[in-house]
């Protein structure tokens, strides 16, 4: 097999919110939460899903700014529990987390290296409806919607396994 | 903020989570009834869609009024007569043709009229017009294929699909009607103008409904009411469900 080397080119959304990251004050804190996972797509921390814009401290509290994916994800409440048990176990126990709208959450915020662990972990990203599995792009659409508000139903006519597909949003 | 202006707001807020909240609930009510797992997920994700979009209007609502009400008390401590939602979004979920139809006729409206209310000069509102547009556009690409694939299937999709437009049709032209805070806000460059955006509305339609072999049903009737609290007698069946948890157990949480 081919060993692939990439070289990535980061998307103007994503470097906006790597630039916020790298002028903040408080990288323990980040590198803390890298930490937490979507509940549903284990592959992705909630940094790298999008969801999280900011971390910082004011005196003893802990703020936490979230964005969320879709209006209705039932995950979000997961994840801030998520966000609020890591801090804990870390010590910080005042802890707000603020819900910002806009900008509205976007596919575009998902790094290269994201793109990647989703499709290692058999989702296929954005823009991509190749098949995780076996590479093929004969692949039909089953469904718009599919076990999550953030992806769709795909089927691969080469290898025959359905597939989720992360829809662009 | 004025509390004349300030009291619009919060009703205007209101208005639109109703809106959300009661399709939502009507969409949600084809979970373990629709005709495919498939398109289950799918109704049920666009119904937490809304109710989420409901959630937001709502949240809204209570910081502008800050009386102390918060989501939960005006999603369920209201009756009928003081749910403001529009009366196309009550309506029972009727056969598959019927949602779907429904949807499309909504999610048509809903486009347009978010991406004008994402330039509200009030930054709450237009952040949520701005994620809702969003959502709603992959919706509409979803009901106008389902449209499509219905009035052009078979005869009693198509007839099914038709008599669901012309059951519908009388309840659409509530959709452009502003009520009186609405055009106060409007006015205040506060919100977008829903009368302004029937003619493309009706466009869009009949392109769609000249693809599906669908017929434009007649002007010949409209009804309104749900601003003013007027409403069909379906809506009360449907809060009397919604709302029996926190009616018995006012304030339980899960």
């Amino acid at each position: 097999m081919v060993n692939e080397r990439h070289i990535d080119i980061v998307p103007a959304a994503h470097a906006a919110r790597l630039a916020a990251r790298r002028g903040s004050p408080d990288d323990s804190l980040w590198v803390l939460l890298d930490g937490v996972m979507d509940p549903e797509v284990p592959a992705l921390s909630l940094w790298e899903l999008g969801v999280l814009q900011d971390v910082r401290r004011e005196a003893n509290r802990v703020i936490v700014v979230v964005t969320p994916t879709y209006s209705g994800c039932p995950a979000m409440e997961a994840m801030e529990d998520a966000v609020r048990q890591r801090l804990g176990e870390a010590g910080y126990r005042d802890v707000a987390i603020e819900r910002r709208l806009s900008p509205a959450w976007t596919t575009d915020w998902l790094s290269s290296a994201a793109r990647r662990a989703l499709h290692d972990y058999g989702i296929a990203p954005p823009e991509t409806t190749t098949c995780p599995q076996c590479g093929s792009a004969r692949t039909t659409p089953i469904s718009e919607f599919g076990s999550t508000a953030c992806k769709a139903l795909y089927r691969c006519e080469e290898c025959g396994e359905p597939f989720d597909y992360f829809k662009p949003h | 903020m004025s509390t004349g202006a300030s009291s619009d707001l919060c009703a205007y807020s209101i208005a639109l989570g109703d809106d959300a909240l009661i399709l939502g609930q009507r969409l949600a009510e084809w979970v373990s009834n629709a005709p495919s797992l498939e398109e289950e997920l799918a109704l049920a994700n666009v119904a937490l869609d809304h109710i989420g979009r409901a959630r937001m209007f709502y949240g809204h609502a209570a910081a502008v009024a800050a009386d102390g009400r918060d989501e939960d008390t005006i999603a369920f401590g209201r009756d009928t007569r003081t749910f403001t939602n529009l009366l196309i979004n009550e309506l029972p979920r009727g056969d598959f043709a019927f949602t779907m139809v429904r949807q499309f006729l909504v999610d048509a409206f809903n486009v347009p009229f978010l991406a004008a209310l994402a330039g509200s000069n009030e930054p709450t509102l237009a952040a949520i017009g701005e994620k809702a547009l969003k959502e709603s556009t992959y919706h509409l690409r979803r009901s106008r294929d389902w449209v499509q694939r219905l009035g052009d299937g078979t005869q009693e999709s198509h007839d099914r699909a038709q008599r669901a437009a012309d059951e519908l049709w009388g309840y659409t032209r509530e959709l452009f009607e502003p009520f009186a805070a609405e055009a106060r806000l409007t006015t205040g460059g506060v919100t977008a103008d829903r009368a302004a955006l029937q003619p493309l509305w009706r466009q869009q339609v009949a392109a769609t409904f000249d693809e599906a072999t669908l017929r434009i049903p007649e002007d010949a009737w409209s009804i309104r009411g749900g601003r003013d609290g007027v409403h069909t007698e379906h809506l009360g069946y449907l809060l009397a469900e919604m709302q029996f948890m926190q009616r018995a157990y006012p304030g339980q949480r899960w």
